[in-house]
């Protein structure tokens, strides 16, 4: 591959890969994300390229497999493009079908439609699909279309035409303001404007001028997955975002710090890096520009806190990962103490399309003050996980009914944890809450990175709170006492109540703990951490008195204060709990008889519960 | 030089250092029990926790770590401040409740006892001990290893380290005395607050001319070579010296 050394050669070659596609000829694209590789859509992908290639269809057919598209829980997903026909839970066996009907007869085939499970409606189309329809897909959208592994696919859809706008036609002050009037605000947690991070760290004092761009994509929030499935994806785009960030602040040198737990994710952005390369597009004298910039990847050692940006630095020099003071920020003492300019994923994502479709055009999604798209990791007891993009003041019951199709067998809405671990559970009577960045944080929670966790009638709070505490407590670096100390304790006074030995004081205890971690942490671990004691408590306080004052867990969750009892008028003695019982609790007393549960032997684990289909088995 | 205000006083400060040394400079009592002139500053302990006003807003610092800047206004007994600071001791004093440091900062902050469950730790983890080992003696012989309540004072593996020169910087700067050190006859013995590590023994030089034992052996080998200087010039203890 020839360098490319001006913007005119890198339109030519964008003319050259384009003009040899037609764009009306059908392609079957297959998502690779990491879920729909779970799903075995590696077999699924080589089933179609054999099929083809038996029926002699090379020249007819394309075959593609994409970055994730998002509706994880219906993998493998299967799009047939132009058409955009949505196939989902696609096996093996379904290819020849597939191929010989719908490839070549235009035949749909309806057992893999999508169902609406709200109206019982088969529907053909992706953008048709509730799940995708609510959807503003501007960072996301090109997963489905483009194969990661090739740049000429992200050629195709017009990649790396903002960084040849930037780099030819704006100085690095002029791709500031563009960022800074687009009001782009990091995606990473902090909600922090880019533009004037970038700004503060091109104008910081380096004594040799070395500055450093850093793409944080140490993702490790439990159910949140968006910046895997970016980076998995659509690696340019990120990439693009940081050479423009460079040129912006003036560095010569990033990183990519990604999770060693992402095997993909290192696998596509290594690939993507030689690409670029080779292209003249990463590397020295870009584009012919003269600007030099070349990008490393560091693998994460696996600690959930080096993802706070002092942390990740430390261990990007290669000291334990635990994080420092930011009262001088990173932006003036960063990276080998050099300004450095550390953006999450999606905020680098963003960056190549406010370039290239101008502030004005960004800002015209979001709120006043949370502009643009957020992707969110929709997982929990809600029908259609997923990854959403969604614009910013969409209300969380749209996400969760309209784009999510409601909770899980009918069951009714709880709450829903945005913001990670350390964000906070939001009740029902918030559903209306337009979602960005300030509205969740008045609500107690935050946008974080963006996971969403939706739970039910069957979630019980005080659990849930103890659970995250106890998450935050083992990945607490243990360097500062609120940190180390305090969510040892909150995570000790938790498991009292939730065990029955809860007692007057200890909500007061976990507000009191709560302030010192709040107002005294070292970090924004520890500062965000009691977030989810904090919302259950304003917002589920009964539920933590109920179990403290009355020894009773009303979600029926916490095992040390329920019982299981067999409702004998509903128990015909179809043995089914019998056989399910790890325990041997439960005794069959012939046809007919209700079955007998021994409480002394009853281990609480709810088999006998869930595998009762007439409700015969209650909860107290 | 700038100007400050710390509990109401205007006090002058050279830019570059933080409030905690200003205001010891000016008689001005914070608590702090991670903090030593000598290393580096740590923020771990956050009893130096104190008010600032910024810009008109109001937020807790580390005041060992914010450096000091023109007309910044600082409060270093404010109720939230005083609140925290019993709450963190609270915390100390249930992790180490035998430690007669931390009994008495706990009762000069005004704290008695602790609602949260009693353990049995020796150390802080206020990490001076493994700073002044790095920063000041330069040998790096211990660390901190593992995480959260996991975190300990090691040295690599647990075994005697080879890179410890049996100094003990690192029990003198203990702030509640957990590093034992004792020299009985011809051996210094190193105790480390990390049951699994075993007790760290040297052997001590003796002087030529008084016979006192008085350095361990390998300290000054240490010193001689760092300082260009025969191991002979340590034949003799200080003492005996003209």
């Amino acid at each position: 591959m020839k360098r490319l050394s001006s913007p005119i050669e890198l339109e030519a070659i964008r003319e050259t890969i384009t003009s040899q596609r037609d764009p009306n000829k059908p392609c079957i694209t297959i998502c690779s994300g990491t879920g729909c590789h779970a799903y075995g859509c590696e077999k699924v992908a080589s089933a179609f390229r054999e099929e083809v290639k038996q029926r002699g269809l090379d020249s007819k057919v394309d075959v593609r497999t994409t970055g994730c598209h998002g509706f994880c829980e219906r993998g493998p997903l299967v799009v047939i493009r132009p058409r955009n026909i949505f196939y989902q839970r696609v096996r093996v066996d379904d290819i020849p079908e597939i191929v010989s009907q719908t490839i070549l007869k235009d035949n749909i085939i309806d057992r893999l439609l999508y169902t609406d499970p709200n109206t019982g409606e088969k529907i053909i189309y992706e953008p048709d699909v509730p799940f995708y329809k609510r959807q503003k897909r501007f960072v996301f959208g090109n997963n489905g279309y483009i194969d990661p592994t090739l740049i000429e696919d992200y050629l195709a859809v017009g990649g790396y035409s903002a960084l040849s706008k930037a780099l030819f036609e704006m100085s690095p002050e002029a791709v500031i303001d563009e960022v800074k009037k687009s009001g782009l605000r990091g995606r990473g947690g902090g909600g922090f404007p880019t533009g004037i991070k970038w700004e503060s760290c091109r104008n910081a004092a380096s004594s040799d001028g070395v500055r450093y761009v850093i793409c944080n994509a140490d993702e490790g929030d439990p159910g949140a997955y968006m910046d895997r499935s970016v980076v998995e994806g659509n690696p340019h785009s990120v990439m693009e975002g940081m050479i423009i960030g460079a040129y912006a602040i003036g560095g010569h040198e990033g990183y990519i710090y990604v999770r060693h737990e992402y095997p993909l994710a290192v696998k596509n952005v290594q690939l993507a890096i030689k690409q670029a390369e080779e292209y003249g597009l990463l590397g020295n004298n870009i584009l012919g520009s003269g600007f030099d910039f070349s990008i490393k990847i560091n693998r994460g050692g696996g600690a959930f806190v080096c993802g706070e940006s002092s942390a990740l630095m430390a261990s990007l020099e290669g000291k334990p990962g635990e994080p420092r003071a930011k009262y001088i920020h990173t932006t003036e003492r960063g990276l080998w103490d050099k300004p450095t300019a550390l953006n999450n994923v999606e905020t680098w994502a963003n960056v190549p399309l406010i370039i290239n479709q101008g502030a004005d055009w960004f800002t015209q999604t979001g709120t006043e003050n949370s502009k643009g798209t957020k992707i969110f990791s929709l997982v929990g007891k809600v029908n259609n996980t997923g990854l959403v993009e969604v614009p910013m003041g969409i209300t969380l019951r749209e996400i969760i009914y309209d784009i999510g199709g409601g909770i899980l067998d009918g069951k009714k809405f709880k709450g829903v944890q945005t913001g990670g671990p350390s964000g906070g559970v939001i009740p029902e009577s918030l559903l209306d809450l337009p979602v960005d960045f300030d509205e969740l944080t008045e609500a107690g929670s935050m946008m974080g990175s963006g996971g969403m966790i939706v739970m039910d009638e069957g979630n019980c709070m005080v659990d849930i709170a103890k659970y995250f505490i106890g998450f935050l407590e083992g990945e607490s670096c243990g360097k500062c006492v609120p940190c180390r100390e305090g969510l040892k304790r909150m995570r000790e006074i938790l498991t009292d109540i939730t065990e029955g030995r809860g007692k007057d004081g200890d909500i007061e205890l976990l507000e009191r703990l709560s302030t010192v971690l709040i107002d005294s942490s070292l970090c924004a671990l520890g500062a965000t951490a009691p977030n989810p004691v904090l919302t259950t408590i304003r917002y589920f306080r009964d539920e933590y008195e109920a179990h403290i004052k009355e020894k009773r867990c009303p979600a029926g969750i916490c095992k040390e204060l329920i019982t299981y009892q067999i409702i004998e008028e509903k128990c015909p003695g179809c043995g089914l709990c019998v056989k399910a019982c790890p325990s041997g609790a439960i005794t069959a007393r012939g046809k007919k008889e209700p079955v007998v549960l021994d409480q002394e032997k009853c281990i609480k684990c709810g088999a006998c519960y869930d595998v009762c289909k007439l409700g015969a088995i209650k909860v107290e | 030089m700038l100007t400050l205000t710390i509990d109401g006083r205007d006090v002058q400060a050279e830019e570059g250092k933080v409030i905690l040394e200003v205001a010891r400079d000016n008689g001005i009592y914070i608590p702090a029990l991670c903090y030593h002139e000598e290393v580096a500053p740590y923020g771990a302990c956050r009893l130096c926790m104190v008010e600032i006003t910024r810009r008109g807003r109001r937020r807790l610092v580390a005041s060992c770590l914010y450096p000091v800047e023109e007309g910044l206004v600082v409060e270093t007994n404010t109720e939230r401040v005083v609140n925290d600071r019993r709450t963190i001791m609270e915390l100390l004093l249930a992790r180490c409740p035998d430690l007669a440091a931390v009994q008495d900062l706990a009762s000069k902050l005004g704290v008695d006892k602790t609602p949260f469950r009693l353990e049995d730790k020796k150390c802080i983890l206020c990490g001076l001990c493994v700073r002044a080992c790095e920063e000041v003696v330069g040998v790096s012989a211990i660390s901190l290893v593992n995480r959260g309540t996991n975190r300990q004072v090691a040295s690599p593996f647990y075994e005697a380290p080879d890179a410890c020169i049996g100094c003990g910087s690192c029990a003198y700067i203990c702030p509640v005395d957990a590093i034992g050190l004792e020299d009985i006859g011809d051996t210094r013995t190193i105790t480390m607050p990390n049951p699994r590590m075993q007790k760290i023994e040297f052997k001590l030089k003796k002087c030529s001319k008084c016979g006192k034992y008085w350095a361990p052996e390998k300290q000054l080998d240490y010193i001689a070579k760092k300082a260009g200087l025969a191991p002979e010039e340590f034949d003799i203890c200080p003492d005996c010296r003209d």
